[in-house]
């Protein structure tokens, strides 16, 4: 079995978010990059398909060079080649079709992509990937085995889950019970140190339009500052919520 | 920015209005209000598509114009590649070029399959109207809820996935004409062997009030009351990452950056910290309030109202309080 593991270089989750360029660009100075939360998941998910069914695990990330220290800790994890297709991530859309162009090249059976990635919150690449390759769909995935060519799938519905069986190939959209938070792998010296040999290859990017385009970003609003009520006195806290906020 | 009458768009604008157990959700009543003002921005109407809903007359309340109303055995279990096929096939009935869905767990599915089929851009999780319609600029949520992106949709078809809670539910009385609609039904290569799905309870995605617990509750013996406030608002209930990670709640239950996204009316956190990694993933709830013993806690300064208190003495008399409260309603 093939597996693509699809890697977002993100910033790390306490970032102080701020914009250049008369608020056109995200400022990454200053900015510590992780591999995004959902497919660290689905990484470690992948490495147990690899130790205990004999999975080969390639990596991609559609970036720029700044992004292959993201990709070779996901070798370190344990990965046992990276791609890097170099161009910027613009839009969700053309981030998809130069997946889908990896994906069709290398033959993959199963591809593990976040449910979304924390930066954009899109949540729409694993989704566009599948369709443009023709497999299967899976999204917010948080359990999966693979039999020969068929999966079994648990998808996060409103309210529940519910058991999906589909075949191969196929895509999926995975968090947090793919594997649980203390499954989650930290890079070691040995693999650090592998890591270093395994190839990470570069390869250019096809032709695709871009559908959307991120024209200026905003802050939230300062908030006011917090009421405080005694606890003394919660009939005040109800009076506030029924007729100052009306949401009671 | 001015609102421009496109001749592009005098096409109608296309909703998909979910429905479960032949009722529209409160989410299908939303996504039709926000409709209604885009399709009043573009000089057009609304149609909405609907799958097995026997009377559909409840949308016209929502500014639907038309309904193309779908029965078909086929569709009772939801599929989001077949789904998604019947829309798009509604699109080109319609020759719609803007398309609006939910965020709910299925719509959220579906659209970037719809998108594909349609070779359409897609901007999800959108929090307002159209700021301009040409070029199509609508303003969404990024870096989990701590920043907001204004994104322009280049595609001459294009898909708008609502935030839920966003717009709210406008009323727009108009009488919508249903027309039977009969697409061709692709079958799905996934099959869905089993649902396991509380139905007595309000989903923390369609909640209007949310109560959340954090590790200051000590335990998950501790939960009782936290449920009982949940039910006595009519809320669903949350908590905090590391509340899951223990196993003391569900992880469906869990909120913030890596959790569920919570936009809520009301968000009640209880023995939360208010990292900034659970304040980003609950901050597009609308009002906050915080009980929590540390008056220095991060979360009395992302809050609107906070009590300074011992949850295990607060809740239940805040719970007492709202009984009394509700039974004079
Ligand atoms: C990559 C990453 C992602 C993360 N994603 C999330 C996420 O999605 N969601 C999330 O929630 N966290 C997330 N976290 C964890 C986050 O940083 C915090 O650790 C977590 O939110 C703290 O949970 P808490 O507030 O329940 O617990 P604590 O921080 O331990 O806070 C407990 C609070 O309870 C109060 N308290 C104690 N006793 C009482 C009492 N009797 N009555 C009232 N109050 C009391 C204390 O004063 C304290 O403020 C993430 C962390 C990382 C590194």
């Amino acid at each position: 079995m093939k597996i693509l593991v699809c890697i977002s270089h993100v910033p790390d989750t306490t970032s102080k978010i701020n914009f250049t360029e008369d608020h056109t660009k995200f400022d990454t100075n200053g900015v510590q990059f992780v591999i995004n939360p959902y497919d660290e998941f689905g990484l470690t998910r992948a490495m147990w398909f690899k130790e205990k069914q004999g999975a080969s695990v390639d990596v991609v990330n559609v970036g720029g060079p700044e992004t292959e220290p993201t990709l070779r800790k996901a070798l370190a994890i344990g990965a046992d080649a990276a791609i890097r297709v170099n161009t910027v991530a613009t839009d969700a859309f053309s981030v998809a079709k130069q997946l889908a162009n990896v994906v069709n090249n290398g033959g993959y059976d199963l591809v593990i992509a976040g449910r979304e990635s924390i930066d954009y919150n899109g949540g729409m690449v694993p989704g566009m990937l599948a369709g443009l390759t023709n497999a299967n769909f899976v999204n917010s995935c948080i359990g999966l085995e693979i039999d020969g060519t068929k999966a079994t799938a648990v998808r996060e519905i409103d309210g529940g889950k519910e058991t999906i069986s589909a075949s191969l190939p196929l895509v999926i959209g995975g968090q947090k019970g793919l594997v649980e938070e203390s499954d989650l792998r930290i890079p070691n010296m040995r693999g650090i140190m592998m890591a270093r040999k395994k190839p990470l290859t570069v390869v250019e990017p096809i032709e695709a339009s871009v559908e959307t385009q991120s024209v200026s970003f905003e802050k939230p609003e300062p908030k006011g500052s917090v009421t405080l009520v005694s606890p003394d006195n919660l009939d005040e806290l109800i009076n506030l919520l029924h007729n100052e906020a009306k949401v009671i | 920015m001015g609102i421009t009458k496109n001749k592009e768009y005098i096409m109608s604008v296309l909703v998909y209005t979910e429905s479960e157990q032949g009722h529209y959700k409160k989410a299908a009543l939303e996504v039709a209000s926000y409709a209604k003002a885009v399709a009043d921005q573009l000089g057009t109407t609304v149609t909405a598509v609907s799958i097995n809903v026997a009377n559909t007359s409840t949308l016209g309340n929502y500014g639907v114009d038309k309904v193309l109303n779908i029965s078909n055995t086929q569709l009772e279990k939801f599929s989001a590649s077949t789904y998604a096929n019947v829309i798009k096939q509604a699109a080109e009935n319609e020759s719609a070029k803007v398309i609006i869905v939910s965020s709910s767990a299925d719509s959220k599915y579906l659209a970037p399959l719809l998108a594909v089929e349609l070779n359409a851009g897609y901007a999800s999780n959108v929090v307002a109207v159209p700021s301009n319609t040409s070029p199509f600029t609508v303003k969404r949520p990024a870096f989990t809820n701590k920043a907001f992106e204004n994104i322009q949709i280049n595609t001459e078809v294009k898909i708008i996935g609502v935030s839920n809670n966003a717009y709210g539910l406008v009323e727009n009385s108009s009488s919508a004409s249903a027309e039977d609609f009969a697409p061709t039904i692709l079958e799905s290569s996934i099959n869905v062997e089993s649902v396991d799905k509380a139905t007595d309870k309000v989903t923390i995605a369609d909640a209007e009030i949310v109560v959340s617990g954090g590790r200051g509750l000590k335990g998950p013996e501790n939960w009782g009351m936290i449920e009982e406030l949940a039910e006595v608002l009519g809320a669903a209930t949350a908590c905090s990452k590391p509340v899951s990670d223990l196993g003391w709640r569900p992880h469906a239950e869990h909120v913030g950056q890596t959790g569920k996204p919570v936009a809520s009316n009301l968000y009640i956190a209880i023995g939360i910290s208010g990292a900034i990694q659970h304040l980003a993933g609950i901050n597009a709830s609308k009002v906050k309030v915080v009980i929590n013993t540390d008056p220095e806690a991060p979360f009395f300064k992302a809050a609107d109202y906070g009590v300074v208190g011992d949850a295990f003495q607060v809740v239940p008399e805040l719970i007492e309080k709202l009984k009394a409260f509700k039974s004079q309603q």
